[in-house]
């Protein structure tokens, strides 16, 4: 097809551009090719182009760590939303939307406040597994024999995320100062402060189920006819929709236990890959993680442009962006929601 | 017109593929504590059109779906070929066995192609020689101009035919005559699709040796379309056998407590019930 041609390289120039504008953005300026040296030197451990030290410090420690975590957050994010949508067989699955986040976050939380002191690994951990619980429950109260209704779906989440914010807040009354405002921050989703640990954990966590959604799109294609269909086609479904909520959760409990609460991106990045290439989830999820990971980027960008030194929530920028288009997605549907 | 494309030369000879492909033998199946199935011995045979037919409750989508193993049933009492049907591993089963869906409804906007394209799942086939199968069998359901369009903005029959392309897309690869269930087919066509789908069943069976079972509510239809009718009642197999033979005005009364008319093989050798 004509438009996939273009659609890789364009894709990844886009993504490689928003790195090296992430990388140069900040209270101390660095040009965009001071920044490229000083990424190449950080990889190859050299020291090329003249860059002030505390540059390259700031860069190696703060900006780096802060736009690779960007990339994978949004490339797990949007990868878990197109899969959540393919699995509910529902346009309008996104794990913030349904809960899914929510009930991750409160695992997190409670890690964070009631066990202090803990391997920082036990974060995403709990996130994980709060997050899986959480997926279930929601897939059970709205799943019926012809797929999953939307009310049922959106009331779902609306009831989890008020369940998790209360136990988010009954948690705040026992944090103290410290994790108090590490709590508030994260619950409105955040790059800063990246640490390598996460980076790293994310960027697994990214390769692994990419890898595991890839072997499972054409199954997951055939499971948008329904289930008794999929079966009939040799699809095990229960064990394909077992396989592929243990992923979303792995995926959205990593993200939410290193960046806090990021929405949208799963909403907004598969809808838009799907208006250009269609539902085919073998070219959908590649697009979808490299668009979410460019999108994310930028709003990283946009959190640090908007109030100079001080920075917004990466997690506002994308809900002020990403609720409007949910708002349009519903008036979309409206005549079949009614 | 939706068969004038077929061929298919894979099956030498029709006569010696006709057999029996699938054997039913004392099955019961209860949901919950209510049998919904009782005593049921059938034989299918391949290169013959089989109708369930039955009041609403009779079990004849409860059957369909024994046969599909969408339900689970006693392990001995289906048998495919030489082994028992539950003993089939997943994938060598969905190249033999097919089901066309009722209603196959689709949310996202996958094109028409693409459809058709999942009936390569359980395949093993490569890009090239899977997309010239999908034209082939676009092509044999008479689809080609429809390639390009979005599945969910197609009429009813359309969609119909596409599902039917996916579906002998799945049997393509078969290692013997294949069965193809249908439910209910007819449910959501208009008169001429319905007789349209009905034809081309009936020749897959005759001209490709397929054992076609579908489930029917008109009773013309069963009698005009099938070799083998079966009425089924709480259950219960009251009566099967030739359309001429199994459907008689005191069937008719006792299974659907309704009195026909009955006019006994006005044209081509069936009977005309209204």
């Amino acid at each position: 097809m004509q438009l996939s041609r273009w659609l890789w390289p364009g894709l990844i120039s886009l993504l490689g551009l928003s790195c090296l504008l992430s990388v140069s953005t900040g209270p101390v300026s660095i040009s965009l090719i001071d920044a490229l040296s000083a990424v190449v030197n950080w990889a190859t451990q050299q020291n090329i182009g003249n860059i002030a030290p505390h540059e390259q410090l700031v860069i190696n420690n703060v900006r780096l760590p802060r736009t690779l975590l960007a990339l994978a957050v949004g490339a797990i994010l949007a990868q878990c939303g197109a899969v959540m949508q393919g699995l509910f067989r529902n346009p309008l699955a996104d794990p913030g939307i349904i809960g899914v986040s929510s009930g991750a976050a409160l695992g997190a939380a409670i890690c964070i406040v009631l066990l202090p002191n803990t391997n920082p690994l036990m974060i995403p951990i709990s996130a994980f597994v709060a997050g899986l619980i959480t997926t279930l429950v929601v897939y059970r109260l709205a799943s019926s024999p012809t797929g999953t209704s939307v009310v049922l779906l959106l009331l779902s989440g609306v009831a989890i995320a008020a369940l998790a914010g209360a136990g988010i807040g009954v948690l705040t009354y026992l944090a103290n100062d410290m994790a108090l405002r590490d709590l508030t921050l994260w619950q409105m989703g955040s790059i800063a402060g990246a640490q390598w640990i996460y980076v790293s954990l994310c960027l697994a966590t990214l390769v692994f189920i990419s890898w595991r959604f890839h072997q499972d799109a054409r199954a997951l294609n055939a499971l948008l006819l329904g289930e008794a269909e999929a079966r009939h086609l040799g699809i095990n479904v229960d064990r394909l929709k077992l396989r592929l909520i243990l992923l979303c959760a792995l995926g959205v409990g990593v993200s939410v236990a290193a960046t806090g609460i990021i929405g949208f991106i799963g909403l907004v990045v598969p809808h838009l890959v799907r208006m250009i290439l269609g539902p085919d989830h073998r070219q959908l999820l590649p697009i979808s993680a490299l668009l979410g990971a460019t999108l994310l980027a930028l709003a990283d960008i946009g959190a640090r442009a908007f109030l100079p030194p001080a920075e917004l929530p990466v997690g506002l920028v994308t809900a002020l962006l990403g609720a409007p288009f949910f708002i349009f997605l519903l008036l979309q549907q409206r005549s079949k929601l009614t | 017109m939706l068969t004038s494309h077929l061929s298919d030369t894979r099956y030498s000879s029709i006569a010696d593929a006709k057999r029996t492909q699938l054997n039913i033998s004392q099955l019961n199946v209860s949901i919950g504590q209510k049998p919904v199935l009782r005593d049921i011995n059938v034989q299918f045979q391949s290169g013959a059109v089989t109708a369930l037919l039955g009041p609403n409750g009779a079990g004849k989508s409860t059957l369909l779906k024994a046969l599909c193993q969408e339900i689970s049933t006693p392990r001995q009492c289906i048998q495919l070929g030489h082994s028992q049907l539950a003993d089939w591993p997943r994938s060598d089963l969905a190249k033999s066995l097919a089901v066309l869906p009722q209603h196959a409804s689709l949310t996202f906007p996958f094109s028409v192609t693409e459809v058709v394209a999942m009936g390569l799942y359980p395949l093993t086939l490569s890009k090239k020689e899977g997309d010239i199968l999908v034209d082939q069998k676009l092509a044999e359901v008479g689809l080609t101009h429809l390639t390009k369009r979005s599945y969910p903005t197609l009429s009813g029959g359309e969609k119909q035919r596409v599902q039917l392309a996916r579906v002998l897309t799945q049997l393509s690869q078969s290692p013997f005559p294949p069965i193809l269930l249908l439910d209910e087919p007819t449910s959501a066509l208009d008169l001429a699709q319905q007789h349209r789908v009905l034809e081309l069943a009936k020749h897959l069976a005759h001209q490709q040796a397929y054992t076609v079972i579908v489930v029917l509510h008109d009773l013309n239809q069963a009698a005009r379309y099938s070799d083998q009718l079966i009425v089924l009642k709480q259950g219960e197999i009251v009566s099967q056998g030739a359309p001429t033979e199994a459907l008689s005005v005191d069937i008719i009364r006792e299974v659907w407590d309704y009195e026909p008319v009955y006019i006994p093989a006005p044209q081509g050798g069936h009977p005309l019930i209204f």
